[in-house]
């Protein structure tokens, strides 16, 4: 191989190596360290597992993790679902390109302020309740409670999961639609059969990106859900930031990495499983 | 017809949809002119007071700089893997050229907080932890990906037999990089600049833990946040907005237009 090539693609190798690979594979490393008098000290012990994987409320907080990440995951499937549908199907090529750039806006507002408005917004004496109180009803109870974790994952996920929908449902090939219902198939019917199908491989990948998202996300959970009990990534946060435990949060760390690689799996699996005929 | 009150239905829940995403944007352009210290209805009257308080700051405006300081390096080694690595993919073929690619194309799957800690452990393990630039090298590993993804599509639109003819007509290879293939993806290198850029202006997990005291705007947004009801956070998240959405549309002007018509 000459020069050329090799300034072009070493580079990223060195890179990613040292500042990519090295940093995970340090982490993995560092969950057997041990932590004295408030120092790591390289070790291989598996005091921090042991540790770690008997303690009541790491599980708790994986459970619960786990149970949230997987709501929102449904609930912004299944609200994104009509709309990605309407967009797809039921406005213009011009619209939809409107639509989508609309989309991409959110990613470059602070996901922060969004939350911390959505904290004013929801707040026993904020915006709806304010509202609600005019007309008689409320206060209603939003922050602090699961419903206000699922608000703030939407806030951080519902943009990509309605773009990723409706790039998949687009490009269903619509002879095939048009054909199932010259055939007698009824709207519903052809849905179910025929246009979910077609696009499932995308629609599993916007539910899986919406998982792995809302699964590492601290701020909805801390900031609208009360953190009660805590997430997995403020029990990150927690355990590195107050006591000094690195080693601890890395177990934590490498329980969700597992944690991910077995749900991304599986997803990607039944993503490109084919359909056996029946 | 039923067929047009489903239309109707399915384009009144786009519409709520789109309600839900942008209220708690447009909500906080609001109230960073309200003067309510805790914005409720009805609203408080108009003012720039909280606008000018951020102004008067001097911490905020220590991580203005520091953030314009870790997102124009950032874009700019960001972008220069992205160019190298995007050529790569073009030009060659090698045996392991899928985990090559991996390698460049992961990061943004694994969750910010585990690079976070990771990136903490690493750098502060190695003695590259707490400055400006250690925010830098771990902003750079989380965008090139982008700026790959953008210049690779850009390289995808050239016609290969263009930098072979200058090969022909006695050109070096870096001559034909020079005067073929970089003046053919300018606008996707100044592209993946903006968007990396943006990408970095805006990331507060992993530069909460690998900034030490060198804060950037995002990580100030954190602490405040951490503290109490502060409208200082709209109106800094109103100019972080401007400053990254200004970002995009030079991105948009630049590549997106041009892609489309190529």
């Amino acid at each position: 191989m000459n020069r050329f090539a090799l300034v072009f693609r070493l580079p990223i190798i060195v890179w990613q190596g040292l500042f990519f690979l090295g940093p995970l594979f340090f982490m993995i490393v560092m969950s057997f360290f041990l932590v004295k008098n408030y120092r790591m000290e390289e070790a291989f012990e598996l005091k921090n597992w042991a540790r770690m994987l008997t303690r009541g409320y790491v599980w708790d907080s994986y459970w619960y993790t786990l149970g949230m990440a997987g709501s929102a995951t449904l609930v912004a499937t299944l609200v994104a679902f009509p709309a990605a549908y309407a967009l797809a199907f039921r406005v213009s090529a011009e619209v939809r390109r409107w639509a989508i750039f609309l989309l991409i806006i959110p990613f470059f507002t602070s996901y922060l302020v969004r939350t911390f408005s959505w904290y004013v917004i929801l707040a026993g004496s904020g915006v709806i309740n304010a509202g609600l109180g005019t007309v008689g009803f409320g206060p209603y109870t939003m922050l602090n409670t699961p419903f206000g974790t699922v608000v703030g994952y939407l806030t951080l996920t519902l943009p990509l999961v309605v773009i990723l929908q409706t790039v998949a449902l687009a490009n269903i090939d619509q002879n095939l639609v048009q054909a199932a219902r010259n055939l007698g198939c009824s709207p519903p019917r052809t849905l179910i059969s025929v246009v979910v199908p077609l696009a499932k491989t995308g629609l599993i990948i916007a539910a899986l990106f919406c998982f792995i998202l809302s699964f590492g996300d601290f701020v909805a959970p801390y900031y609208l859900g009360g953190s009660k009990p805590p997430t997995l990534p403020i029990l990150i946060i927690d355990t590195t930031k107050s006591g000094q435990q690195w080693p601890r949060a890395a177990v934590v760390a490498v329980m969700m990495m597992l944690t991910l690689f077995a749900i991304a799996a599986t997803a990607i699996w039944l993503a490109y499983r084919r359909r056996i005929a029946s | 017809m039923s067929g047009r009150i489903a239309t109707g239905l399915l384009l009144g829940w786009l519409l709520l949809v789109f309600v839900f995403i942008f209220a708690p944007i447009v909500a906080s352009v609001i109230f960073s002119f309200n003067s309510d210290r805790f914005p409720t209805i009805p609203l408080g009257s108009f003012t720039t007071h909280w606008y000018d308080t951020i102004f008067a700051d001097a911490e905020i405006g220590e991580a203005a700089r520091n953030s314009i300081i870790v997102s124009l390096s950032t874009s700019v080694i960001a972008t220069t893997l992205g160019f190298a690595t995007a050529y790569t993919d073009y030009r060659y073929r090698f045996r392991f050229k899928g985990p090559y690619l991996a390698l460049i194309l992961l990061p943004p799957t694994i969750p910010l907080i585990i690079m976070a800690l990771a990136m903490l452990a690493w750098l502060s393990w190695i003695g590259a932890s707490g400055q400006l630039w250690s925010i830098i090298i771990a902003h750079s590993v989380l965008t090139a990906p982008f700026a790959m993804a953008i210049l690779r599509l850009r390289l995808h639109q050239i016609d290969p037999d263009l930098e072979a003819a200058a090969w022909n007509l006695g050109s070096s290879e870096w001559r034909a990089l020079r005067s073929v293939i970089l003046p053919f993806c300018r606008p996707a290198i100044i592209s993946a600049a903006c968007l990396t850029a943006a990408i970095s202006f805006d990331e507060f997990a992993v530069a909460w833990f690998v900034s030490g005291l060198n804060k950037t705007v995002p990580v100030i947004i954190l602490e405040i946040v951490q503290g109490n009801i502060d409208p200082q956070v709209n109106a800094i998240g109103s100019l972080v907005f401007l400053t990254s959405m200004t970002l995009v549309v030079l991105a948009q002007l630049f590549f997106i237009a041009r892609v489309g018509r190529a």
